[in-house]
């Protein structure tokens, strides 16, 4: 029990933190909660400051709106905060769309459909003309793009306020994940990972890879969402995985039976 | 997977560029579409405040915290499949109306921008300071359809005068004989466009099978009469002639085709 329990240590903090951050979203709106009121895009932390989503404000800009102060205040929160701790850590310690997803490759292992890599359709960095265009469409279209057909926002946004045909969207990901490609939304086209992406180099937290107790098992390569940042290295050289796709989920930490995969403190000197 | 080694010569990198660009340009084009169809809904009622609906859609961050903080559930946010742009804030009167709070919760929390609470403020001049005022809201105008409307039929039925939060206002009876009977009279409800503020408290209430009386967004509901028409008997439109006359008198200055014309009659008569 200890050992499921140590086994899935970054797994279990992970779902109670997005568990709980979305249980006082929901809070704030049913039952009154004060501690977090709104959704990802925009939230009232403790009737304090707001907490705003910068890639929202980015689009906004780019349709031509220039948002009011409390909301680009709480642009510079989270943009502080994620630059910090992550910025990918978003996607694995606090989006719920994350817990579709990892259902879905669950399913998709449970069904035995392997991912061929060669036969993918799209590469890594499709998630990044998504990102590009949407704040051309913004400027085009007069609106911010993204947010009007993100599946990420209507999940959240769903579930605290009432989903509509909204769980459309969201089955949508879920097939495509299990039955097109493995981390297909997340690891492919979320422009949302994608912007989060960009400001991941300077986190504080990297996962280190010790490469003299390395076996070589592959455990961690089997199980990692973005398999291209530990790739090069697993069982090569000693590193800590700069790769900016990394989220931070330590679902490689978990797996690992060599203690070659911890989390350590980044060297900015590097 | 090695990759070959390969030089890309100038032809390949621009096909590709050139395929790239064909892709971004189709789904830019498709996204584009989608998005200025979803956002064009002229039909949809915003909270009080709210500023006008293009620059609306796009100030609204979707964060929900005017319907949180709706007391009677009348702010909803649009969701995927009702037709409404998703996530921003919308009422249908029919079902549930504004309520009219005196203190406005669902302003003051927006943090956009999206709802301006300087268009809910009046100037106090005891407290010599800004108070909200929720009958400064123009949420839309009621509008009666009187052939479905009971009351213009001659039966007695004054519901949506007294259901107005602004009775004798936005809403007032006008009398007149009924003729057909000689003996009774008709009580019309008659809206006054410049005080109704849209609560749909009226469409709420309103006892036909469909609403006879309800309410649209000010654009849809509210024509414009233009510059050419003045109304000489009151001293605050006749401000808007003069300065148009300004305005005209500059234009005068350059009217070639005119000085053309008599440029010509002259030359005729020199002859």
């Amino acid at each position: 029990m200890i050992k499921l329990l140590s086994q899935n240590k970054y797994l279990i903090l992970r779902r109670i933190t997005q568990s709980g951050i979305l249980l006082l979203f929901i809070g704030g709106n049913y039952w009154g909660w004060n501690i977090l009121k709104g959704d990802l895009s925009t939230a009232n932390f403790f009737d304090l400051f707001h907490l705003s989503d910068p890639y929202m404000v980015i689009q906004t800009f780019a349709a031509g709106y220039i948002l009011a102060n409390d909301v680009l205040l709480g642009t510079l929160i989270i943009l502080l905060f994620y630059t910090f701790i992550g910025g990918r850590s978003f996607c694995s310690w606090v989006c719920p769309m994350n817990i579709v997803t990892d259902v879905a490759v669950r399913i998709r292992k449970l069904l035995k459909l392997y991912q061929d890599d060669i036969k993918v359709p799209i590469n890594r960095n499709f998630r990044y003309w998504i990102l590009g265009l949407s704040i051309v469409v913004s400027a085009f279209a007069g609106i911010a793009a993204f947010e009007l057909i993100s599946p990420v926002s209507m999940l959240h946004r769903g579930l605290i306020y009432g989903m509509g045909f909204g769980w459309a969207a969201i089955s949508v990901v879920f097939f495509f994940d299990i039955f097109v490609m493995q981390n297909g939304w997340c690891g492919y086209v979320c422009p949302l990972g994608g912007f989060y992406s960009l400001i991941n180099r300077f986190s504080l937290f990297k996962v280190k890879h010790n490469h003299e107790t390395c076996t070589a098992c592959n455990k961690c390569l089997i199980v990692c969402p973005e398999k291209q940042v530990l790739l090069p290295y697993i069982n090569k050289i000693s590193i800590k995985i700069k790769g900016m796709e990394c989220s931070n989920c330590g679902r490689c930490v978990d797996v690992c039976e060599d203690n070659a995969l911890c989390f350590s403190l980044n060297n900015y000197k590097k | 997977m090695k990759k070959k080694d390969k030089v890309a010569t100038r032809r390949d990198i621009l096909k590709t560029l050139l395929k790239g660009g064909g892709y971004l340009g189709i789904g830019g084009l498709t996204w584009g579409a989608y998005l200025n169809e979803a956002k064009s809904e002229p039909m949809i009622l915003r909270p009080p405040a709210a500023i006008d609906e293009e620059e609306f859609v796009k100030a609204c961050v979707k964060c929900g915290t005017c319907v949180e903080a709706c007391p009677y559930d009348t702010l909803r946010l649009g969701t995927p499949g009702d037709t409404k742009p998703v996530g921003m804030p919308y009422f249908v009167p029919r079902e549930i109306a504004c309520e009219m709070c005196p203190d406005i919760p669902c302003v003051p929390v927006c943090p956009s921008g999206a709802l301006d609470i300087n268009k809910v403020q009046t100037f106090d001049e005891k407290k010599q300071e800004k108070v909200l005022d929720i009958n400064k809201a123009q949420m839309g105008v009621a509008i009666i359809d009187n052939e479905s409307c009971i009351a213009f039929w001659g039966i007695q039925c004054d519901i949506c005068y007294r259901a107005c939060p602004l009775i004798d206002e936005a809403i007032k009876l006008e009398y007149t004989q009924n003729e057909r009977t000689g003996k009774h009279a008709f009580l019309r409800p008659v809206v006054d466009n410049a005080v109704c503020t849209g609560c749909g408290l009226c469409e709420n209430a309103c006892v036909t099978e469909k609403a006879s009386i309800r309410v649209l967004p000010r654009t849809l509901a509210t024509g414009k009469a233009g510059d050419h028409y003045i109304k000489g008997w009151d001293k605050e439109d006749e401000k808007r002639m003069k300065e148009k006359e300004g305005e005209e008198q500059q234009e005068k200055v350059s009217d070639k085709a005119l000085e053309y014309l008599n440029g010509d009659w002259e030359d005729l008569i020199d002859d």
